[in-house]
């Protein structure tokens, strides 16, 4: 059921997933000086991935999007988060309190926030394209 | 407003869906009104598309057309009248609208708003508390995320449907 | 004249009631969810309205000179993870009602309570 149905919605989507990708990681990384940050970010990142699966079916979205690969970064960024709060404890500080990861006070709190909010940013986009996968891989009931 | 009392009303769920989908749209753009940016941007993105798509997909999965009578329960809507009589009357005493001086303006708000961008240099102060002044909450709810999404995995991970078991034995995974 | 400085608090009211009914009255579990969601919006909508300063502005930081009044950013961060939260439920949530609807056959929540009465 490829080849010509649904030609316009396979173009336009061909044409906006990589600009709404592009703009989910503008999204992170601009979450400090504008409106934005980690949760806003996943999930625009993963509604690009939906995008593409609602369009080119569940199976093709497999293929980047591997079951254990996105099992994985789901762990991966709650770690990332507590890996940031417990290398504060490394250096005698309390959790999460970033300021002693770098020479500058300032300093170490702008890497901390920004790897805790690459932590959320993972996270939520691999739980929400999870979560939409295991809804359409599902069975109808009829 | 109209859009809720409108959702009451319907029959069709997949109308349903469409009109909930446009109530997060008006919500975000409430927010904004509001000079709440972080929040109109959040709830567009998850209101307006997330919580749609998973709805609708649930629908696919099940049957999209509400069965049941719309006959108005009486007894509910009187006893909502009567809470909102009561929040109302609580109400009364809560600050007018858009007053600086209200007590929830006054003792962590503008220490953070003054010291954020000294302490941790990025100007979006949302930002900065909600992930160096409130760490700690944001982990959790990064907590939580995750949770749902392990039991959403473990709830529908593709496999034969069984329409043997009349009760889920499967509860305690949850 | 507190009436009319107050009316955030009523559209608050308002929509809590409606979504209050939706859970309640409608036997439809989807639209139970959507009526628990506009619940929760309610909640939000008067937590942001709380927190908003009349003549205020985003909480970011201008640097344009001179000086701003920001709205308070601590209710925005609050609502941040409660939205989270929310759609995390609500996808639990629906998950859970697929799973009703393949063991019953049916998302009527009379229905249910019979079948589950029955035998």
């Amino acid at each position: 059921m490829m080849a010509t149905e649904h030609l316009i919605l396979r173009v336009v989507a061909k044409l906006l997933i990589p600009l709404i990708l592009l703009f989910g990681l503008y999204v992170q990384f601009h979450g400090e000086t504008g409106p934005g940050g980690g949760f806003q970010a996943g999930v625009i990142f993963a509604a690009a991935f939906i995008l593409y699966a609602l369009v080119f079916g569940p199976e093709n979205t497999r293929r980047v999007a591997p079951e254990w690969l996105i099992s994985t970064l789901m762990a991966i960024g709650v770690l990332l988060y507590f890996s940031t709060g417990a290398a504060s404890l490394l250096y005698r500080a309390n959790f999460l309190e970033y300021g002693v990861l770098s020479t500058d006070f300032v300093a170490g709190q702008k890497l901390g926030i920004f790897l805790v909010e690459l932590g959320v940013g993972i996270t939520v986009s691999s739980v929400m394209i999870a979560i939409y996968l295991a809804f359409a891989e599902r069975q109808g009931s009829g | 407003m109209v859009v809720a009392i409108a959702i009451i009303r319907q029959r069709s769920l997949i109308a349903t869906v469409m009109l909930s989908s446009f109530f997060s749209l008006l919500m975000a753009g409430t927010f904004v009104l509001l000079d709440a940016v972080d929040v109109a941007f959040a709830e567009a993105a998850v209101g307006a598309g997330i919580t749609t798509v998973l709805l609708l997909s649930a629908l696919v999965l099940t049957s999209s057309v509400e069965v049941q009578p719309l006959k108005t329960n009486w007894l509910a809507l009187v006893l909502t009248i009567a809470t909102a009589g009561v929040l109302f009357y609580g109400v009364s005493d809560l600050p007018t609208f858009g007053d600086a001086a209200a007590p929830a303006q006054r003792h962590v708000a503008p220490r953070y708003l003054e010291m954020a961008e000294i302490e941790t240099g990025i100007p979006n102060v949302v930002t900065s508390v909600l992930a160096s002044y409130r760490g700690y909450d944001t982990f959790g709810e990064l907590t939580v995320v995750f949770t749902a999404g392990i039991g959403v995995l473990l709830l529908m991970t593709p496999g034969v449907r069984r329409r043997k078991t009349p009760k889920k034995q499967d509860e305690n995974v949850t | 004249m507190w009436i009319l400085g107050t009316y955030n608090y009523w559209i608050f009211i308002t929509l809590m009631m409606i979504g209050l009914y939706i859970v309640i009255v409608r036997g439809n579990l989807v639209k139970k969810i959507i009526g628990l969601n506009i619940f929760q919006s309610s909640v939000f909508l008067f937590f942001i309205s709380v927190g908003k300063i009349s003549d205020g502005t985003a909480p970011i930081i201008l640097h344009d000179g001179g000086e701003a009044i920001y709205s308070n950013p601590l209710p925005h961060v609050l609502i941040l993870t409660a939205i989270v939260v929310a759609v995390s439920t609500s996808a639990l949530a629906l998950s859970l009602i697929v799973r009703i609807h393949e063991s019953y056959g049916t998302i009527q929540e009379d229905l249910i309570r019979e079948a589950e009465r029955a035998p």
